[in-house]
């Protein structure tokens, strides 16, 4: 009973720590990423490479003031960044990152949690993380934000359904919400060499890729869907008035969120941690994993430097006449194709 | 090991919190918010029977009634919009008469 | 343990419900009633029920409260408004009732019977009650009418509000 606690409590910390550095790297690939597509450097001056300039953001984070608007409603100010963070990192527990390793003897999974709905609890997660968005908009007492937030929530709210109908169709053809189950079905190869993803299963896995990917990348707040939070358009959207730790804290919310999506496509679409050889070396499916959840961000990060953003207005219309019913339809032919295989 | 009667006691127990709320309340939103409350005391009573008995009729039900618990505030949402359109009041005491 | 967890997640259910009525701001009291349905969701669990759990916290707390969070927010009443209350007998009224209430409670549980959880053997689990496969097959094959017919009052209850929301001259 206590070994079971402590062996959670030790994989809980060891993901929680090694995925809130990767937010803080995930934020200087950002800016390389950006500086390259732009044809210029990007940060290289503290320390080799410019590695260090996460820990010097962190750092000036930090140390600046921390400003609480006189008008705003104080302790939904203050708990605002809160409800956004904690259901981010409430969801990192159900992913599975690799097979297993084998330590000290024992054999460690690498998921912290089984949960035979752990799909649905990613989904449970992604909704309750809309009022962190809402509460921060509305707390501030200031028109921007609190436009921003509503919009922010209501296109949220919007794509999460196209979201879950695009999974639904990789359900179907699975047959277990178990993110761990999901993956193991994907091992394996046809004819040897094409890998037996879920991408490449018929055309419905890759309508239903792009579909979540499109979704996703509107729950997540990214452009060409950023418009609650454009520099130029809403002067920052919901966290107009927030500084220092509490806008840290947006921002590792809005990072976590992406590597959530990216691991979740990963896992239903991109065969999880399966790869040529995990069988002898189990260690390769971390590294598979990784590579392929770096992979999916690098798209995210390409699109939001090469697209311009989509209007409110079209983006509503987006979401609801073609995403929603173009998912729909995926779900249908899949189901349709599944009575005359099986 | 958790006896039936506590699932039912504590979901009388939001039952009356939520019956109370209606009485006392004078914001139409509010009572609002107390009538989804009595309904969850009841899908908590009937998730605690179908566990306990292990019929799954009584969670499909509770599937139905969360269904029609969101049409309900849809609609109702809408008339408490239009009522404050035209009475600039969200208090349930100004809405006494048919005429504006 | 399970009675540890229960006597938590139902402290912070009445806890929650009572703040719904304590608070004037409608706004704190819708998130009262948020944190009141994310418990009665750590409630289904224990119950094994892991399905409506799981619905619950989508459905109930992720979009239905919203959408009342979010007429709250637009719906912003101006403060300096005088409410004079014409009913106030109705306040005095409510505690007999609630009184009446409890006291028909205790009538109606069966506190002498100790009915206990069904254990599930191991391997049923995967198809007991409460999962999601069992839910699937029930709602699909034996309760199929109720699913389609539902689906037709989520239908008229769209139309509806898009026809009561309109504003006059649309």
């Amino acid at each position: 009973m206590i070994d079971q606690l402590l062996g959670w409590a030790i994989q809980i910390l060891i993901t929680l720590f090694a995925l809130v550095t990767a937010v803080a790297y995930l934020t200087f690939m950002e800016r390389k990423v950006m500086s390259w597509i732009q044809l210029r450097v990007g940060p290289n001056r503290v320390g080799p490479w410019g590695l260090l300039q996460p820990a010097a953001d962190g750092l000036k984070f930090i140390f600046k003031e921390d400003i609480i608007p006189l008008e705003a409603n104080r302790w939904l100010y203050i708990i605002a960044p809160a409800v956004s963070v904690v259901p981010a990192m409430m969801s990192l527990i159900v992913i599975p990152w690799g097979s297993e390793i084998h330590l000290f003897g024992r054999t460690i999974p690498l998921h912290v949690t089984q949960m035979n709905i752990g799909l649905l609890y990613v989904f449970a997660l992604t909704s309750l993380g809309v009022y962190g968005i809402v509460l921060a908009g509305w707390s501030s007492n200031n028109k921007y934000s609190l436009m921003g937030g509503l919009r922010s929530s209501a296109q949220m709210i919007s794509y999460e359904l196209a979201l879950g109908l695009a999974i639904v169709s990789v359900l179907l053809w699975t047959g277990s919400l178990d993110l761990v189950e999901i993956t193991k079905s994907q091992s394996g190869t046809w004819f040897g060499f094409i890998p037996r993803w879920n991408i490449f299963r018929f055309p419905l896995g890759t309508f239903g890729f792009i579909i979540f990917y499109i979704a996703s990348l509107a729950e997540t707040n990214r452009t060409p869907f950023d418009l609650p939070e454009a520099d130029s358009e809403l002067v920052a959207g919901y966290h107009t008035e927030y500084s220092s730790m509490k806008f840290a804290l947006f921002q590792m919310a809005e990072y976590l969120n992406l590597i959530t999506a990216a691991s979740i496509g990963t896992t239903l679409f991109l065969g999880g941690w399966n790869g040529p050889g995990v069988e002898q070396l189990p260690i390769l499916s971390l590294v598979y994993f990784v590579i392929k959840v770096l992979v999916l961000i690098f798209i995210a990060m390409w699109i939001r430097f090469t697209l311009p953003r989509f209007r409110y207005d079209q983006l509503m219309r987006f979401g609801w006449k073609w995403l929603l019913p173009l998912a729909i339809i995926n779900i249908i032919a899949t189901a349709t194709l599944l009575i005359f295989i099986r | 090991m958790v006896p039936l009667s506590w699932y039912l006691g504590l979901s009388a127990l939001l039952f009356t919190i939520g019956a109370v709320g209606v009485f006392i309340k004078r914001n139409a939103i509010t009572i609002f918010l107390c009538i989804e409350l009595m309904l969850n005391a009841a899908n908590l009573a009937l998730v605690a029977l179908s566990g306990f008995f292990g019929d799954v009729g009584g969670q499909l039900f509770v599937f139905i009634v969360m269904t029609v618990a969101a049409a309900e505030a849809a609609v109702g949402l809408a008339i408490v919009i239009s009522v404050f359109r035209n009475r600039e009041s969200l208090n349930v005491d100004d809405v006494d008469t048919l005429k504006l | 343990m399970e009675q540890t967890l229960f006597i938590i997640f139902a402290v912070i259910a009445v806890a929650s419900a009572l703040n719904i009525l304590i608070q004037r701001n409608p706004l704190y009291s819708a998130l009262s009633l948020i944190v009141t349905l994310a418990s009665l969701s750590a409630l289904y669990l224990t119950l094994h029920a892991q399905f409506i759990a799981a619905i619950q916290v989508v459905v109930y707390a992720g979009a239905i409260m919203v959408l009342f969070v979010f007429v709250i927010m637009l719906l912003n009443e101006p403060k300096d408004v005088p409410h004079i209350e014409k009913h106030k007998w109705l306040r005095y009224l409510a505690i007999p009732f609630a009184g009446l209430l409890i006291a028909e409670m205790f009538y109606a549980l069966p506190l002498d019977k100790q009915i206990a959880f069904p254990s599930i053997p191991a391997e049923q689990a995967d198809t007991a009650v409460g999962t999601t496969w069992n839910i699937g097959t029930a709602l699909f094959t034996d309760y199929l009418l109720p699913f389609e017919v539902t689906s037709v009052l989520i239908l008229m209850a769209v139309v509806g509000a898009m026809v009561l929301a309109r504003r006059e001259g649309d």
